[in-house]
């Protein structure tokens, strides 16, 4: 599903920031179904890895408590322009999320 | 080759084939979601329970965290939130936020030249403090602030 997951990544200095947006409910499972009164299952992305080319820079653990369509920002020093920095998500219930970018 | 794990990905139904692509080095382990998510920590409905289980007790102060986040959040469903840790050698980093439902929000460990610096969006129930905790030469650290929440963002 990479359609879900938009990245950029810019030098500044010695060092990427990255930037990644992924569009995803994060539903808490405390929250009701404002027609039915019925909870809304959880449903989260609860594992997040970000590589650099293909090395792992970053390896994430999110619960309910990270906002709708989540941003992550992140920074990798010593990267160049033109590496590439890979995100890895899965959800809680196993959905994978993936999205790739070369640093401007 | 991207391509192609990708294809293979999709095929590969169970964490057993997945396993055995590692092993024949099919896949590289960075693609994999190595570590278990912490559950316990995830679900204590304490900060310090929460701090504890993550691996972050005993934490002591250090204004060497900076957090940076408003002082007033109009909508508490979006946060934004960006923690730096500028003590030598921290290897992760952890935000809580104290008087939600479920208090940690989330764990992030650096490796191969990430820096010890996060920015991210969070959900807020109500005024708050938000904490930070880094782990670093072996040992806890932590900083707060307080966030003033107008509308709460776990709903109602």
């Amino acid at each position: 599903m990479a359609e879900a997951m938009k990245m950029r990544a810019t030098m500044e200095g010695d060092v990427a920031d990255v930037k990644v947006l992924i569009k995803h409910p994060m539903d808490t499972g405390l929250m009701k179904d404002k027609k039915t009164e019925k909870l809304i299952p959880a449903f989260f992305i609860n594992q997040v890895v970000a590589t650099l080319n293909g090395k792992t820079v970053l390896e994430a653990q999110w619960g309910v408590g990270i906002a709708e369509n989540p941003f992550l920002g992140f920074r990798i020093k010593g990267a160049k322009s033109g590496d590439k920095i890979g995100v890895n998500a899965v959800d809680n219930l196993g959905t994978k999320y993936d999205g790739e970018v070369v640093v401007a | 080759m991207n391509q192609l794990r990708r294809a293979f990905l999709k095929s590969a139904g169970t964490v057993g084939t997945v396993a055995m692509a590692i092993a024949t080095g099919l896949l590289k382990p960075g693609a994999v979601f190595a570590a278990t998510w912490n559950n316990l920590a995830f679900t204590a409905k304490t900060p310090a329970e929460a701090i504890s289980n993550a691996g972050y007790g005993g934490a002591t102060e250090n204004s060497d965290i900076v957090i940076k986040a408003p002082d007033i959040a109009e909508n508490g469903a979006v946060v934004p939130v960006t923690a730096t840790s500028n003590i030598p050698g921290t290897t992760s980093m952890a935000i809580f936020v104290e008087k939600n439902p479920a208090p940690m929000i989330a764990d992030f460990v650096f490796s191969g030249g990430a820096e010890p610096y996060i920015s991210t969006r969070i959900k807020m129930a109500k005024t708050s403090i938000v904490r930070v905790t880094v782990k670093a030469g072996g040992k806890n650290y932590t900083n707060s602030r307080e966030v003033k929440v107008t509308i709460g963002g776990c709903g109602g």
